[in-house]
């Protein structure tokens, strides 16, 4: 008798019901059902998200999903950020423009992130995509105005074009009048990394002027205050604005003009920019102070009372960004007005200078933990810490999902007890069962890996620098941290022991990275062989590392699963240890 | 006493880029490995001793590659901008009676005396007091004073601010009865 199917729907109703469902990784358990969900799902999928370009291959991506729409991928690892990956080291986006510009015509949203762009890849997403709406390039590299021309002239429905934080080679501002005269689509425009002294004005305001949806508008150093009442009067729709420098001639009208033009702007809810501030004319914000809930003043050089009187007109921040001009005093000012703040990030105004330049302690930030029960997220260099105030911010704010706290002097100790802050750092692990991110610094020793190990159960980034003592530090992070997806550590003496022991762990995260520790170049050897669907990378820039003994440590490795081998476009300064325990270059 | 101390050049990338430090200043590496593990600094030493070292120009400080962990981006764009004119920050050295070390402040990042007084007082962790043209600062035992083109020891607020800003070389605090001197009619 043959068994009924009590379960069988139409694949058509499965798809629908899918259709619902966004998150990718809601998507990955929903294919794991059964081979049917599998086929449909794959088949419906629109957006991938890539975490690593090189963990798979274009090709392998297109044959699984044939009707993508939107991609996102990221390529070099974190530390890029902070020089320690050297120029040339990969994460080109061209083979994957290449390879989707046959698949996917209807392709619409491409979102980089440390990502190498030439203008080739702009011009080739220029032509091959008709309907393309969305280029977000996040922190990428590579690319020039002429490339942004392109993207300009070609995409006829462009709805976002955002090169945050990226470096352009910057030939001529006249890119921007390569936007036809018919583009009215845009809503998002990030242009706050061009450096041109001559950004075309007449042109932005043009396109400004013809966008109705424009709902985000970042510009970049080059456009002066004067000109930003214009602007504004321009789009008074608009959600999120970064001025250019905020500077400009002492004028009678420029303060009333820009205090006009900013209360015209009902549902600016964002600022940043702010290079250069003349503190005379932050008072023209204030219509809008009230609404804001994002706030990045990292860039602008005014000082604590300027910050406070600001600060104090904004209740309803939820975001600031801040130079540590801010002092303690700042912060407590913050702690008091903003009561629903979510996410601080304070930055070093100095960050190579001897001695302190500014009141910024450790207390600033108790102030604001104490004052701010929202808080989530948080990003403070400062020069001193104590573990005592480390375990009143743990327990004021157990809702931490991102603490991350740089001691500027590496190795510093609690400068009231003089002891290692593994206590502290414990304090915020116990405390904060949801945190997901974290980023240690001062003096630390194994302890603090124990803590982490025991209670970061949702860990999935961590970064180390300059702390720990031996292997048992590093293997207490790998066999604890169930969640964790990826490991960065620097100057560390973690060797070869508590990696080879935790092989497998490594196959179930995005990637590891180890830069001035002790891992000889032979375990590096022996995981490549072990681990076949791990890439075992060796970054040397001074000399091969099989022409010293197997013994030696590595300069710097990262280690990353994959499923599609070793890659083929390394530079010479790059080895990866295959299967065959031979090295590939 | 010191050994000669050994600067790898590799560590001297970032000797050329722009940041405030004392002069004189200069680090202690310990090379314990083939390879430099950590950069260790040791700040105990008294200023004598190092200067006694330093006759030529002070060696810059070895910075250590990606740290603090500050991205190239924002150090990048937090240069100031350079300008034709009348751009640039204008550095000058604030003392106190009393204290142990200097500080350093742009003037241009304060719009008016208040502010500078209040960032002043900040700085030190003390009150200023009530400024009048005719008494100067009444109610602290502390009077603001500068150094102005002539050498001249001014009292801070007496002139417009625009005319403070060009004139002034220096500011020192002055403390006790040198200040309760200053401001009376004598």
């Amino acid at each position: 008798m043959q068994k009924k199917r009590a379960y069988s729907f139409p694949d058509e109703v499965l798809e629908h019901v899918f259709s619902f469902i966004q998150s990718g990784k809601d998507r990955n358990a929903v294919s794991m059902v059964c081979k049917s969900w599998y086929e449909i799902e794959r088949w419906c999928r629109r957006k991938v998200f890539i975490g690593n370009c090189y963990a798979v291959s274009p090709k392998m991506v297109i044959k699984r999903f044939p009707e993508v729409r939107s991609i996102e991928l990221k390529g070099k690892p974190h530390f890029a950020d902070f020089n320690l990956v050297p120029d040339g080291w990969g994460g080109y986006v061209l083979p994957w423009i290449v390879e989707m510009a046959g698949a996917y015509p209807w392709l619409e949203e491409i979102r980089l992130k440390r990502m190498v762009v030439t203008d080739e890849s702009l011009e080739l997403i220029a032509k091959s995509f008709k309907n393309f709406k969305v280029l977000v390039l996040f922190s990428c590299e590579g690319f020039s105005t002429d490339g942004l021309a392109a993207i300009a002239a070609g995409c006829k429905n462009l709805r976002e074009l955002d090169l945050r934080e990226s470096e352009v080679d910057d030939l001529s501002g006249h890119w921007l009048t390569h936007f036809p005269e018919t583009c009215t689509s845009l809503v998002s425009l990030n242009i706050s990394c061009l450096g041109s002294d001559e950004v075309s004005f007449s042109a932005l305001e043009r396109l400004v002027g013809r966008c109705p949806n424009l709902r985000s508008l970042r510009l970049n150093r080059a456009v002066s205050l004067d000109k930003i009442a214009n602007i504004l009067c321009l789009a008074p729709q608009l959600v999120d604005f970064g001025t250019g420098n905020y500077t400009t001639e002492l004028q009678p009208d420029v303060l009333s003009n820009l205090t006009a033009a900013f209360s015209s702007c009902k549902e600016l809810k964002s600022l940043s920019g702010f290079w250069d501030v003349v503190p005379a004319y932050l008072p023209a914000l204030y219509p809008v102070c009230s609404r804001l809930t994002s706030l990045n003043l990292s860039y602008a050089t005014i000082h604590s009372p300027e910050i406070i009187k600001l600060v104090s007109h904004c209740p309803s921040l939820q975001r600031l960004l801040v130079l540590d001009y801010i002092e303690d005093s700042g912060l407590e000012a913050l702690a008091s007005s903003c009561k629903d703040l979510q996410e601080l990030r304070v930055f070093p105004s100095d960050p190579f200078g001897v001695e302190p330049n500014v009141s910024l302690t450790e207390k600033g930030l108790v102030s604001v933990s104490l004052g701010c029960p929202k808080l989530q997220s948080v990003l403070y260099f400062c020069r001193q810490m104590t573990n005592a105030a480390l375990v009143t911010i743990a327990q004021n704010c157990p809702n931490f999902t991102r603490f991350r706290l740089c001691i500027i002097e590496p190795k510093t100790a609690d400068y009231l007890t003089r002891e290692p802050l593994d206590v502290g750092f414990g304090a915020i692990v116990e405390h904060c069962k949801d945190l997901r991110r974290l980023s240690l610094s001062g003096l630390l020793t194994d302890r603090v890996f124990e803590y982490i190990g025991t209670y970061a159960k949702k860990l999935e980034m961590l970064s180390v620098a300059f702390a720990g003592d031996s292997d048992l530090g590093l293997h207490h992070v790998l066999s604890g941290c169930e969640s964790l997806r990826k490991l960065e550590i620097r100057d560390c003496p973690f060797g070869d022991k508590a990696i080879l022991a935790n092989a497998a762990k490594l196959e179930t995260m995005r990637s590891l990275w180890m830069s001035s520790c002790t891992v000889s170049f032979g375990a590096c050897k022996l995981l490549g062989q072990k681990m076949h669907r791990l890439n075992v990378e060796v970054i040397d820039e001074t000399e091969p590392p099989c022409s010293r003994p197997e013994s030696c440590p590595v300069d710097k490795l990262y280690v990353y699963r994959s499923i599609s081998g070793p890659r083929s476009d390394m530079p010479p300064f790059v080895w990866t240890m295959d299967e065959e325990g031979t090295i590939l270059h | 006493m010191e050994g000669s101390v050994a600067y790898d050049n590799d560590l001297n990338l970032k000797a050329t880029e722009l940041r405030l430090g004392l002069p004189g200043t200069h680090d202690e590496r310990q090379q314990q490995q083939q390879k430099p593990v950590s950069n260790v600094r040791n700040n105990k030493r008294p200023n004598g001793e190092s200067e006694a070292q330093n006759e030529t120009a002070p060696p810059p400080k070895a910075q250590i590659v990606g740290w603090p962990p500050v991205r190239s981006y924002r150090k990048n764009n937090s240069q100031p901008k350079k300008t034709e004119s009348e751009g640039g920050a204008i550095y000058i050295k604030v003392s106190m009676d009393g204290a142990p070390y200097l500080r350093k402040i742009d003037l241009k990042v304060y719009s008016g005396y208040p502010e500078l007084l209040q960032a002043i007082e900040n700085m030190f962790k003390f009150n200023i007091g009530e400024y009048s043209e005719r008494e100067g600062y009444k109610g602290s035992d502390y009077a603001p004073t500068y150094e102005d083109k002539d050498g001249d020891w001014m009292l801070v607020g007496d002139v417009p601010w625009e005319m403070f800003i060009t004139s002034c070389k220096r500011l020192r605090i002055m403390k006790g009865s040198e200040a309760r001197g200053l401001g009376c009619d004598i």
